[in-house]
């Protein structure tokens, strides 16, 4: 474990599928904060129901190598120094896909109104998703503080999954046997 | 332009394969709401005229899927089914929850009507603004998880088509029916999910009849604008709050229930009701707790309560058998009124239920019928082809079956309780309708009246949801606003006094409570009970027989605490006076020509008096 020098941290939205309960208040509080409405399609993060009750809140998972960041062409996409989280300069953006493409979990999606990039902005530090999530106390989201690129930080990538994999997963460890028929 | 509404509705002729969008005026909506409300307006502007010749599994019947404007907006996403119902001949606003109702609107659709009847299989296909006919024949026969496995899949493929590149789509909502539904038995529920259904009304059977095996919808905008924003923003912030403080029934649903109703309440139905107490520990809630929910907390769209838990068997020789909870009622009535105690038989079969689209409490309440028969010699092994003991879970297995693909004796109970205890006692001579536990064809929730302690003496026999345990009325005030939620269509259990002012935030129109009891709710009671007597084209209901409990709930309870106890006659004859007058019926029952025009509704009181000449 290298801890030489400060221990940089970003802000990471640690995420326990199992305890999902598909309320989807997690999207309602995203788009009411990011789109002044109740926009499921327009919400950072989107909970994704591949299987009934299998519920998979699906977000960035903020890689310790960006790789969306370094494959956008037209450099529209940036890390947050103080969060870690990645911002999308949606002047820039020209929704061409490479992002979503390069995201090992395909997380990104096209705005359904301007066709543009969406990723979570972790809104600048206070996630709404985690909050309404902690007060109704599902504790399927909260925040942790994680190495920048410490110990911890290659773990991140390995979040990024498409919904479908993690599915596979979790409805064999709700399921057992069963799940495997459901996936 | 309406706030909290999409604007339009959709409707789909299926005998032409015609697809059209229909809209109605800001009258109509701020009069009827949605949901329950609407489907009487549209019911009875499309059918009342001759309502008595309508055959609710015929091609004139409208099946309806119908959203309201907090739909989505206010915690407890759910979505109202109505039709003319192929188990009371009236109308019932049946509704479930799920996401079905929040992506019809984010398509841009408040509702679907459905009418005639398509050649062969088909499903609904809704995206934005947009809908398409498909066929079904490859689902056609399936029960639940392959039919959500296939549409699922195929409507993710639908909507990838136009989404290309490695984006990944989320899936779309799907209601659909089971092979019962398919099959036309009345006790056929409409669902979503694995559990999620909609059985009081028969509605299944009604989209059975159409070949509509479901809808499928997936909506990418967002919800429908309102008329105050941070107003509702605000509220909704409130009624979270509210929510989160009703702790026990977010820890642990109506799960309790099976143990706690009859043991302390002596009001849950055993062995066909003929028992309402029981003190088999073994059924308890902690048992499903700690053996059985894999999820302590599941949600539908917006709801913080999470009353809904899931439940798998791990081990054993029901393995493999997932449902929710199960809640109260199935655990009453998949259950001890089965003579189950086992847990494991009765999330077994509940998830059984689930998969073949049959609705566990119409449906399971017509097992215990026939279970009573073959206790009484009635119904016999050779009727059967099998032994129907009670707590045998295998042959409630193999009945069930028979009545979802109606074979064999499964074909006379496919009609549900009442209609085929009328058809077993013409075949055996003696007279069964007095175990037959409904109320005008509905059969009721798990509730009884006997103990005193539960449902009052009039609460299904004057509903005009008949045996419907989430709209039991009382004083044809309070009872009304069980017909908001339905309207508005909004889970119950979300229930808050805020939801007034948020109806207000949401639509930018007036509406108190009072306004909603005193008028709106009780126009729409009044068609749905004008519906009721007009009835047909099978049965019919008279008020002075038809307005009350099953024989059995005045039968004295045997054991328990209350033993001895039971439903009053002379109370309950006394309520229901009180509540023919307080709700504006006459003597006999039927709604008076004087109120029925105060509510606006001369139409109505020109084709009751038809009634008023029997």
């Amino acid at each position: 474990m290298a801890m030489s020098g400060r221990r940089e941290t970003i802000l990471w939205i640690a995420r326990d599928y199992l305890k999902c309960t598909g309320c989807r208040r997690c999207e309602i509080a995203c788009s009411l904060f990011h789109e002044g409405w109740i926009w499921p399609e327009a919400s950072r993060i989107r909970v994704f129901m591949l299987v009934p009750g299998i519920e998979i809140p699906h977000f960035c998972s903020q890689c310790h190598d960006y790789p969306c960041v370094s494959a956008c062409p037209v450099k529209a996409l940036s890390v947050d120094e103080r969060t870690g989280a990645v911002i999308v300069d949606r002047e820039k953006c020209t929704g061409c896909g490479v992002c979503i493409r390069e995201c090992p979990g395909n997380i990104p999606f096209l705005h359904p109104s301007d066709g543009k990039a969406v990723i979570c902005d972790l809104c600048s530090g206070e996630p709404q998703c985690v909050k309404v999530c902690q007060e109704a106390k599902f504790n399927a989201l909260w925040v942790v503080r994680e190495d920048k690129t410490g110990w911890g930080s290659y773990n991140r990538k390995l979040f990024a999954q498409p919904p479908e994999e993690i599915t596979k997963d979790i409805a064999i460890n709700l399921y057992g046997e069963k799940g495997e028929e459901w996936v | 332009m309406v706030r909290g509404y999409a604007g339009k509705f959709l409707e789909v002729d299926l005998s032409s394969g015609g697809v059209k969008d229909v809209t109605f005026s800001d009258d109509i909506l701020r009069n009827f709401v949605g949901g329950r409300g609407l489907a009487t307006k549209i019911l009875w502007d499309r059918l009342g005229n001759r309502w008595e010749e309508i055959d609710p599994l015929g091609p004139e019947n409208i099946f309806l899927v119908l959203t309201g404007p907090l739909t989505g907006i206010y915690p407890g996403s759910r979505i109202c089914i109505s039709g003319k119902s192929p188990q009371s001949n009236g109308i019932i606003g049946s509704t479930l929850s799920g996401e079905f109702g929040n992506e019809l609107k984010c398509a841009g659709y408040d509702g679907v009507i459905v009418t005639g009847r398509a050649e062969k299989p088909v499903y609904l296909f809704i995206t934005d603004d947009n809908a398409e006919i498909r066929s079904a024949e490859h689902v056609w026969g399936k029960e639940a998880p392959e039919t959500i496995r296939i549409l699922t899949k195929e409507g993710l493929e639908l909507l990838k088509r136009a989404r290309p590149g490695a984006e990944k789509v989320k899936e779309p909502a799907i209601i659909y029916c089971g092979p019962a539904g398919e099959n036309r038995v009345r006790t056929a529920a409409v669902m979503q999910k694995i559990s999620h259904a909609a059985g009081y009304g028969g509605y299944g059977a009604v989209m059975g009849s159409k070949k509509l095996k479901a809808i499928v919808v997936k909506g990418r905008k967002p919800l429908p604008s309102v008329a105050s924003p941070e107003t509702v923003k605000i509220l909704l912030r409130e009624v979270e709050r509210q929510l989160l403080e009703r702790d026990r029934l977010r820890r642990w649903g109506t799960g309790y229930g099976g143990y706690e109703v009859g043991a302390r309440q002596s009001s849950e139905p055993v062995r066909n009701w003929q028992e309402e107490w029981h003190d088999e520990k073994r059924f308890g809630g902690p048992k499903f707790d700690f053996r059985y929910w894999v999820k302590r907390y599941w949600s539908d769209f917006n709801c913080p309560v999470a009353c809904m838990k899931i439940a798998v068997i791990k081990t054993g020789p029901y393995k493999g058998a997932i449902t929710d909870n199960p809640d109260y009622e199935m655990q009453a009535y998949l259950g001890p009124n089965l003579g189950i105690f086992d847990p494991d038989k009765c999330i077994y079969l509940s998830a059984l239920i689930d998969y073949l689209g049959f609705s566990g409490i119409n449906g399971g309440n017509t097992l215990a019928f026939a279970a009573e028969l073959y206790q009484r010699g009635i119904l016999t092994k050779e009727d059967l082809g099998f032994e129907l003991n009670w707590g045998d879970v295998e042959a409630f297995e193999r009945l069930a079956r028979m009545i979802v693909k109606r074979e064999g004796i499964g074909d006379i109970l496919a009609e549900g309780t009442y209609r085929a205890a009328l058809k077993i006692s013409e075949m055996k001579g003696v007279d069964v309708t007095k175990y037959a536990v409904h109320v005008k064809g509905v059969e009721v929730g798990a509730h009884g009246t006997r103990s005193g302690l539960d449902f009052n003496p009039i609460g299904y026999a004057c509903s005009p949801q008949c045996g419907d345990h989430t709209s039991g009325v009382y004083d044809a005030y309070n009872d009304m606003r069980m017909v908001f939620f339905d309207s508005a269509v909004v889970c119950s259990m979300c229930g808050s006094p805020l939801i007034w002012d948020f109806y207000r935030a949401v639509t930018g129109w007036d509406l108190t409570d009072a306004d909603w009891c005193r008028v709106l709710g009780r126009r729409i009671a009044h068609i749905q009970r004008a519906v009721l007597l007009l009835g047909g084209p099978d049965v019919f209901w008279k008020p002075e027989i038809h307005d009350d409990n099953p024989p059995r709930f005045y039968e004295p309870l045997p054991s328990g605490p209350y033993k001895g106890k039971t439903t009053d006659r002379k109370t309950f004859e006394d309520m229901r006076k009180q509540y023919y007058e307080a709700i504006g019926w006459d003597e006999r029952g039927i709604p008076k020509s004087s109120v029925l025009k105060e509510l606006g509704l001369e139409d109505v009181d020109k084709i009751l008096d038809k009634v008023r000449k029997q």
